[in-house]
């Protein structure tokens, strides 16, 4: 039959990239795994950024005022510069890329047996908005007065006149740099839901979406409604800024608790942003490493759609000590404590789908245990911070820079691993080495927890997050070997990251060749090449005829059941 | 290589579709940042009204009339294209434009008296909402403007994909609706 024409898909587009030449297949490409792959390599890019500034960061709060190797003693500006652009940079230029740029365009069409993305020349530009945003953050660190040093959350007054912090052009263009963010992130996501509501192969029902496509939607449709409010506080302090609005100026009718408001109603969504695509991974890796129908599927979505719902609610547990009327402490405390009930629903579905299951220990397996574990960790000491009288003395202090890293290293690192390690074979087309990602997981949550475990104490001890020094504070000398122990430990985990780099070398030079389905899994991306060809499905698309978790079917022979009809069969 | 494409309509609604109502809904929740931010200062606020009367109504209330006729005239626009009709379509997507065009011009006149009465963004924070807000909303009056003139210069779309005119309809509907919301908000509350 002839190419139809379909709105959102070029005419040239369908004309495929076998034929396109180097720039069109791999830079200016529409095909939603290259515009993966390129989403992959930013993040990347940016997670060696990120991880490299902790090397000034911890040295000085190690050993304080000595010199860094190759870098200088670390001044007190300096370090916030270095605080600020950590935070920025993992949060929105590694977890967002990574998670859902990379992810979710890699997956959403694979798995619900789409060509490619609803609005391809849109997801193009919305990688290379997201690039302009990678430069103008990396020139922010080159323009006089340094990037910016008001913290990642940015807050007014100190953010709001260039006197404060010093940083001028820093962070302009550091909020110019997040508005470029946001907009490549709107293309994505308006591309994710559309792709999966309307561009589903016949039979997909949205019953049988695989949990992981189901998840980025969560992600997605929580960013999608989020992230307005903080543009339009981020639209007021660039002008605030630039053009001496009155919007945060108190004395003059403005109120800076206000941007605290846009900030958290967008910023605490956003760490469900950053949960639930991983949450997905998870659940596509449990099932197959355990031979098992993961646990409760459709309780798992509900309880999505909990957190979904429940997480625009809960923003103002970041302020009780901001000065905001007091009496919404205790709301804000109910319902903050109230979405660890659907959280804990779907670790518990995790749990329960590993129950007798034929456990086998790959290294996706063990990246999936690993954010299993250590986010029950990170989501414990949140019912601390949650609870306003315990945050009242907890907050601002290394106990939360413990439990936010204990939550989010869990999900964008351990879960974003689970599905590296997981769909490498497919993304690639070869296998990664077993021993050494075996290494790289032990490596990995070993020196984790040896890194941020005791920050807890020393939180509790009253050393507050941000602190360039700790030696004026005379309370903080008895645990100051916390300090240095972390270091070690933090130097130690970035090195342990080098098997993994080896091992992805290794594999893309002289890998083994990855065949159409290496872990016997049952979704859709598991049935055509590895790498998938462009338009994925070659002349026909799949015809689905089951949901996604068919393993060990009593009576079968084989205890997987592909979802897609075998083609000897098909029509 | 005959590739086979396929979209499901999603409860009869096309990708196209489905995809701009997913946009409109995060410009919904930008627009509503701005107007709940306004709504709780104006509440808490003394003097807000009284800073408000020194905005022209007069053109508020032409400016509206203005926005609601482009609304109908860009539906006009979509009937004729639904009956084939190339020469309406052309006429009620150039007024469409003009309207469009005729508000941003009145907006400027009202930004110049008022910078002239000596009320700019920096007087006070009732006017940094006012420029704030009206200018977001101005310049998704000229995207719109962008978005009817490439329309209106382009004919291929007209046979492949007539829908696209419903899309920008759909936009500059919510674009109008915006300023309904806005127009009582700052001038007349």
């Amino acid at each position: 039959m002839s190419p139809l024409p379909q709105s959102g898909m070029s005419a040239p587009h369908a004309a495929g990239h076998g034929e396109a030449g180097f720039w069109r297949a791999y830079v200016f490409s529409t095909d939603h795994k290259t515009i993966a792959k390129q989403y992959l390599a930013w993040g990347l890019f940016w997670t060696v950024v990120g991880g490299l500034l902790t090397v000034p960061m911890r040295w000085q709060l190690a050993w304080p005022g000595s010199d860094v190797p190759g870098w200088g003693v670390v001044g007190a500006s300096e370090y916030n510069v270095l605080v600020t652009m950590h935070g920025t940079i993992m949060v929105f230029f590694v977890a967002m890329p990574i998670l859902l740029g990379a992810f979710g365009n890699f997956l959403i069409p694979l798995m619900v047996g789409a060509r490619d993305m609803a609005f391809p020349r849109l997801n193009m530009l919305s990688i290379w908005v997201f690039g302009l945003a990678s430069l103008v953050l990396l020139v922010s660190f080159f323009v006089p007065g340094g990037a910016a040093s008001a913290g990642w959350t940015g807050y007014p007054p100190l953010s709001g006149k260039v006197e404060y912090t010093g940083s001028n052009w820093g962070l302009t263009l550091w909020l110019l740099a997040h508005a470029l963010e946001f907009a490549a992130f709107l293309m994505g996501g308006v591309n994710f839901l559309t792709t999966a509501l309307t561009l589903r192969a016949p039979g997909m029902t949205l019953m049988r979406m695989p949990l992981a496509v189901w998840h980025q939607l969560a992600a997605t449709l929580i960013f999608l409604l989020s992230v307005g409010p903080l543009i339009a506080g981020a639209v007021m302090l660039l002008l605030d800024r630039l053009i001496g609005t009155r919007f945060y100026v108190p004395g003059s009718g403005g109120d800076p608790l206000l941007w605290q408001h846009l900030f958290w109603f967008f910023g605490h969504p956003e760490v469900y942003v950053l949960l639930l695509p991983p949450v997905g991974f998870v659940c596509e890796v449990l099932p197959v490493f355990s031979r098992k129908p993961i646990f409760g599927y459709r309780w798992i979505l509900w309880a999505t759609g909990g957190v979904v719902g429940l997480s625009f609610i809960v923003w103002a547990h970041h302020m009780f000590v901001s000065g905001m009327d007091p009496r919404l402490a205790m709301p804000f405390s109910i319902s903050t404590i109230l979405i660890s009930v659907p959280v804990a629903w779907v670790l518990f579905a995790m749990i329960a789908t590993l129950w007798r299951g034929s456990i086998s220990f790959e290294t996706p397996m063990l990246f999936a245990l690993g954010f299993i574990a250590m986010f029950v960790f990170g989501g414990l000491t949140g019912i601390f911070n949650g609870s306003a009288p315990v945050d009242i003395y907890l907050r601002g202090t290394y106990f939360v820079v413990a439990h936010f890293h204990y939550t989010l290293f869990s999900s964008t690192v351990f879960g974003a691993f689970a599905g590296f390690y997981y769909w490498f074979p497919k993304m690639f087309g070869r296998m990664l080495s077993e021993p050494l990602g075996k290494l790289h997981f032990w490596l990995t949550v070993v020196f984790f927890n040896l890194t941020f475990f005791l920050m807890h104490n020393i939180g509790l001890a009253g050393m507050a997050r941000r602190t360039a020094d700790p030696r004026p504070f005379e309370m903080l000398q008895p645990h100051q070997w916390i300090n240095e122990w972390a270091t070690v430990a933090s130097f130690l985990l970035l090195a342990a990251q080098i098997p993994f780099v080896v091992n992805v070398i290794r594999s893309l030079v002289a890998g083994a060749p990855a065949p159409v389905n290496p872990w016997q899994a049952s979704t859709l991306e598991w049935s055509v090449a590895s790498p998938p060809p462009h338009l994925n499905w070659g002349e026909a698309l799949p015809v689905v005829e089951r949901g996604p978790y068919e393993y060990s079917v009593p009576g079968e022979s084989q205890d997987w059941l592909p979802q897609r009809r075998p083609l000897a069969t098909g029509a | 290589m005959a590739i086979q494409v396929q979209e499901q309509p999603f409860y009869g609604l096309t990708p196209a579709k489905v995809g701009i109502w997913w946009f409109l809904a995060s410009e919904i929740m930008l627009f509503g940042g701005f107007i709940a931010s306004f709504v709780v200062f104006r509440l808490g606020a003394t003097g807000w009204a009284e800073a408000a009367r020194h905005l022209n109504v007069t053109i508020g209330i032409v400016n509206t009339l203005i926005l609601l006729t482009s609304s109908l005239t860009i539906v006009l626009a979509l009937a004729a294209i639904q009956r084939g009709d190339e020469a309406a379509l052309r006429r009620f997507l150039g007024l469409t434009i003009l309207l469009g065009c005729a508000f941003l011009g009145f907006k400027v006149i009202e930004y110049t008296g008022e910078l002239r009465a000596g009320y700019a963004p920096w007087t006070g924070t009732f006017w940094s909402f006012y420029y704030a807000m009206t200018g977001l909303h101005a310049l998704h009056v000229l995207g719109g403007i962008v978005v009817n003139v490439v329309l209106l210069v382009t004919t291929e779309w007209r046979r492949r994909s007539p829908h696209r005119i419903e899309v920008a309809g759909l936009y500059w509907h919510f674009v109008d609706i915006v300023w309904i919301f806005l127009f009582p908000l700052l001038y007349l509350a």
